[in-house]
């Protein structure tokens, strides 16, 4: 297909604009003007139009494939959140931070501070903010907020302590945050091996982070003697909350003994993924780190007004220009007020229920390293696949010419050829079935057919790309 | 019977599971979570219809101001959003798909994410960009990050003209980092040269600049790249999207990093975001760059298609020692704006540009004509500063309980700038909006 | 002669009088897949026995490469970092990456024979 630059005719445009009704202004001198208009397509509505619908229907998506993408959370996106989304276009940031602006924007700064209380429930914890962009950004956010209460008592900490399964997110985020890196192994029972994090343990680490359950869907039963040994080195813990969906009402971070807490709003809370964002990370933290959250903070004063809090001192200052995602955050609040309690607890059980099937089905078919009880996720290996040759990604790439996106693949680190499958609480029986029937066929023809899956996939407009010569090149923009 | 709206399950098909599992109930998936660690409580609110939650946000909507007049920026810019942007990003197989892990299923995500990141390019005049980080902001952080990667040095000077929530964004990505941040004071709503020569030598590893700059001026940054380069530092340059239709880009100046906020671009004022910001800058730096980029490749069979590429930067690979964090980005919004930008064109940017600084300029001569009223006298796009003869804080707090948002009042931002107020004007605002606006400046004014 | 010796970390290090070539071995390249890119140390820097010494990317990881012995770097190998396929094509050989002058002998005791490093892959 051609990408829209090929499609470009000198001279069309995709939109009539406005004509000016004011007098053309003199010209800004040669030295502060482009020499040339950039070169942007030139394209009719029409061409526009058929191009990003063309280039659209070459996606899987949720909406219309089964999308088991381990860690990620592809739960189907209510339509109803897109329409209430649109209510709030057309507010301005800017009016809340002028001088009585924020009485113009009650509801605005009311949502965000409901949402913060909800998540606080959800969680467990104190307060939340709801600035960070995205869960990485929250990873980052939490860190730094550890950073500054060290840094407020004096303490000069040096080690961020992550298990071996841990998302590539938390080091990068606590190196980022300027801390150095010490990894825990996972033990053979699936959690991070107490003795080794005991040994880990010292008086220079600011904090420790994990997710629970973990990234092999195990609810790890320590996590509480986690969070004890790790306080009594004067250090903090960190909960990654990407995992949420498997505990809404049965446990909270925050009465396990984690300080500082982050979720994805575009995971657990039914927000959609747009092909790579946006999302938003809200952080909660217990009342330690209150002094310490990003600004502007939202607090509602005695008349029960909301207000944006003056600048503290001891805030980290700023992770975003304003708010955080607000468009985001309005579907999160749209989905937690429309499914309440009774909702988000069946989301958590029925997310669990599916996972554990689809676990207890496959298991005879594919190697599960950690035969128990999971949680929403499940992880495999295909080491029996790779008997006969069959790599993970190739049972990948035959899932998609039978109409899935795969699951994750190769994540996490620590299992072999790893095959991570996360259902959701969204998908019917039925789908799941047929899902099952076809992983077992794969199993099947892996053994006794294998270069039918080195061919897949074969119902695609692309198939194996040659990745390494894409990072050789680095062809990064189209060159006319 | 439960809701099976979202959760399809019926009782029968749970129990056909749960026999298969080998547990009672649901609730047994459960038991091996220790009693101790269990919720004690779970106090929400009982849920409600699709149709209640609506009622309920059209209420929490309804409790802001509805008709506001916007003569302000910050950073977030009152554009025209064709028709179209809408229609095809609401598309669900571009927003419900995630991160485009298995290329041959994402070819529509790659490849509107490789036309973007040519989009980006070709506006800023740089060789390389990447798929979108989170808004501008931080897109200025992760630019002063790369360039202390790329030379090895720690210390960033940042020009006080740059929007205060960049600065502020910079300063707290980097207050656990061993890094020097030295901020030059503006002079005259422009960058201090002098002062900023002074300070350039090789412990730098970048200098940041915004054009246009927060009080709207519009300046030349190819000498300053010329003598950032001479003590082998990067100059990294915060750009206005819309502006680039009109002005020198970033690649002609010889800057080496240029980010920005692409909200301007097809993405609404939504109460601040979701927004994107870009990043762009000269091919020799592509190793260092943060986030996603897409990349050109064949097939099997010679095809072309698109990849994530260069993923050994990224975190999921590097962990610790990845140029960013960063996993989701904006991709939906960075496709608004590819949306935008095509729907726009290339001689649409150009005429759209235009209108802006037409506008402004109007706006501009009106203002100056009141009474005890100054306007800083530099070249502007669609933003300037305005000096009264009294607190803008309290001439904008008037004007807002009318329904106009007249500016940025910058007393809490700057210091010795209480009567200042910087006012833009986008290609939304009418001759007549316009008058208005200033009409009910004079009358704040004069009483 | 030449001897040569094996690290646990993969690297080889051929040993010619005063002057080690290192390079990584077959088993690395072949975990790393495909090699895109190669950063090679700066002639003249000097290295302690297990300092990080150059770095390796591939579509699918990132490797950091240890210095086998403590040294200054006498050369390195830019043929790599023009084509960093050599790296899978003949990693033993032509895809030497630096030259490093031996400060101490007694440090190539901390690594294994080519026997050894066999012995040692079996067990991974």
């Amino acid at each position: 297909m051609q990408l829209i630059y090929e499609k470009s005719v000198t001279g069309r445009r995709g939109v009539k604009l406005p004509k000016s009704d004011v007098r053309a202004a003199a010209p800004l001198p040669d030295s502060l003007l482009r020499k040339e208009t950039a070169c942007l397509p030139e394209v009719s509505e029409m061409d526009l139009v058929r191009h990003f619908t063309n280039l659209s229907r070459r996606n899987f998506s949720v909406d219309t494939n089964f999308y088991p993408l381990g860690s990620c959370t592809m739960k189907y996106n209510a339509k109803v959140l897109e329409d209430v989304a649109v209510l709030f276009a057309p507010f301005h940031p800017m009016t809340a931070l002028l001088p009585g602006g924020d009485e113009f924007c009650q509801g605005t700064l009311g949502m965000l501070f409901d949402l913060g209380q909800l998540l606080a429930d959800i969680t467990g914890m104190d307060e939340v903010t709801t600035q960070p962009l995205a869960g990485a950004h929250g990873e980052m956010t939490g860190i730094m907020l550890i950073a500054a209460y060290h840094k407020a008592k004096g303490d000069k900490k040096r080690y961020v302590v992550v298990p071996d399964s841990s998302h590539g997110t938390n080091p990068a985020s606590a190196a980022m945050a300027g801390y150095e890196i010490i990894t825990v192994p996972t033990a053979s029972y699936g959690d991070m091996d107490m003795e080794l994090f005991k040994q880990a343990m010292n008086q220079d680490v600011a904090a420790v982070m994990m997710t629970c359950p973990n990234t092999l869907g195990l609810f790890n039963p320590h996590v509480r003697e986690i969070c004890d040994i790790a306080h009594s080195h004067g250090a903090l813990v960190y909960y990654d909350g990407a995992n949420l969906n498997a505990i809404m009402g049965k446990v909270k971070p925050g009465e396990l003994g984690f300080d500082v807490v982050h979720v994805n709003l575009h995971k657990t809370f039914g927000t959609p993924h747009g092909g790579g964002g946006p999302g938003a990370g809200p952080v909660g933290v217990k009342k330690e780190l209150i002094p310490f959250l990003p600004q502007p903070r939202i607090v509602m004063d005695e008349e029960g007004l909301f207000r944006l809090e003056k600048y503290s001192g001891h805030s980290i200052g700023r992770t975003a220009n304003f708010f955080g995602n607000f468009g985001v955050m309005v579907k999160a609040y749209a989905y937690i007020i429309m499914l309440g309690r009774e909702g988000l607890i069946q989301v958590s059980e029925q997310a669990v229920l599916n996972a554990n099937y689809i676990k207890e089905r496959l298991k005879t078919y594919y190697e599960l390293p950690y035969d128990m009880t999971c949680m929403h996720e499940c992880v495999f290996s295909a080491s029996k696949q790779l008997e006969h040759g069959v790599h993970a990604i190739d049972i990948a790439k035959f899932l998609i010419d039978r109409g899935y996106h795969p699951p994750t693949v190769y994540f996490p680190l620590i299992v072999k050829d790893a095959i991570m499958i996360e259902p959701t609480e969204t998908e019917s029986k039925a789908t799941l079935d047929a899902f099952i029937e076809v992983m077992i066929e794969v199993a099947r023809i892996a053994e006794n057919n294998p270069q039918a899956m080195f061919d897949a996939p074969l119902t695609t407009p692309v198939s194996r790309l040659d990745e390494t010569k894409a990072a050789r090149e680095q062809n990064v923009c189209c060159q006319w | 019977m439960p809701d099976t709206h979202y959760c399809p399950n019926i009782p029968e098909e749970i129990r056909e599971m749960l026999s298969v599992i080998g547990v009672d109930n649901v609730e047994d998936l459960f038991a091996h979570i220790p009693a101790e660690l269990r919720a004690k409580t779970f106090n929400l609110p009982p849920g409600m219809s699709e149709f209640e939650t609506k009622d309920r946000m059209r209420f929490i909507a309804g409790e802001n101001r509805q008709e506001m007049l916007h003569f302000i920026g910050g950073g977030f810019y009152d554009h025209i959003i064709p028709s179209v942007v809408d229609h095809l990003s609401g598309r669900a197989e571009f927003y419900t798909a995630y991160t485009p892990y298995q290329p041959e299923c994402s070819q529509g995500t790659l490849q509107a994410l490789f036309e973007y990141q040519t989009a980006i390019c070709r506006l800023t005049g740089l060789d390389v960009s990447n798929a979108s980080l989170y808004d501008g902001a931080t897109a200025c952080a992760e630019a002063a990050m790369m360039a202390l990667r790329v030379t090895g040095r720690n210390r960033i000077i940042l020009d006080g003209c740059v929007s205060p929530f960049s600065r502020q964004v910079l300063k707290t990505y980097l207050f656990n980092l061993e890094v020097d941040v030295i901020e030059v004071a503006p002079l005259d709503g422009q960058l201090n040269q002098q002062e900023l020569a002074g300070l350039l030598n090789d412990s730098v590893a970048a200098v940041l600049v915004q054009n246009p700059n927060f009080f709207g001026s519009v300046g030349d940054f190819t000498a300053l790249a010329d003598q950032v380069h001479a003590v082998e530092a990067l100059l990294i340059a915060s750009v206005y999207p819309i502006s680039l239709g009109m002005l020198k880009s970033p690649g002609e100046m010889g800057v080496d990093i240029a980010v920005g906020d692409g909200q301007s671009l097809g993405n609404p004022l939504s109460f601040g975001g979701p927004s994107f910001g870009f990043i762009a800058a000269k091919k020799a730096f592509i190793r260092n760059m943060p986030g996603r980029i897409i990349g050109e490749t064949i097939d099997r069979n010679g095809k072309r298609g698109f990849v994530l590429t260069l993923q050994a930067r990224e975190q999921h690979i590097k962990r610790h020692k990845a140029t960013s964090n960063i996993c989701s980005n904006q991709g939906l919004c960075a496709l608004r704006g590819l949306i935008f930008l095509t729907s726009v064109g290339r001689q649409g940017l150009a005429d759209l540009a235009q209108l802006n600084r037409d506008k402004a300029e109007y706006a501009k001569s009106q203002i100056r004509l009141l009474p005890g009223v100054t306007v800083l006298a530099t070249p502007t796009f669609n933003e300037f500063t305005v000096f009264l003869p009294r607190p803008a804080r309290g001439v904008v707090s008037e004007l807002l309980e009318q329904g106009i948002a007249a500016g940025v009042p910058l007393g809490e931002y700057y210091e010795a700038s209480d009567n200042v107020l910087v006012v833009t004007v986008t290609e939304k605002r009418s001759r007549k909006e316009i008058d208005t606006f200033v009409k009910a400046l004079e009358v704040a004014l004069c009483s | 002669m030449s001897e040569i010796y094996f690290s646990k970390d993969h690297e080889w290090i051929k040993v010619d009088g005063a002057v080690g070539r290192v390079g990584i071995t077959e088993h690395a390249a072949h975990a790393l897949g495909d090699v895109t890119f190669v950063e090679l140390p700066k002639t003249g820097k000097q290295y302690r026995q297990f300092d990080v010494l150059a770095a390796i990317e591939s579509v699918k990881a990132a490797s950091d490469i240890y210095a086998p012995v403590s040294g200054k770097i006498v050369s390195v190998n830019s043929a790599v970092e023009d084509s960093p396929e050599l790296v899978n094509e003949s990693p033993e050989d032509k895809a030497w990456m630096a030259e490093i002058a031996i400060d101490d002998a007694g440090e190539l005791k901390k690594l294994m024979t080519g026997e050894q490093y066999s012995d040692y892959l079996k067990t991974l």
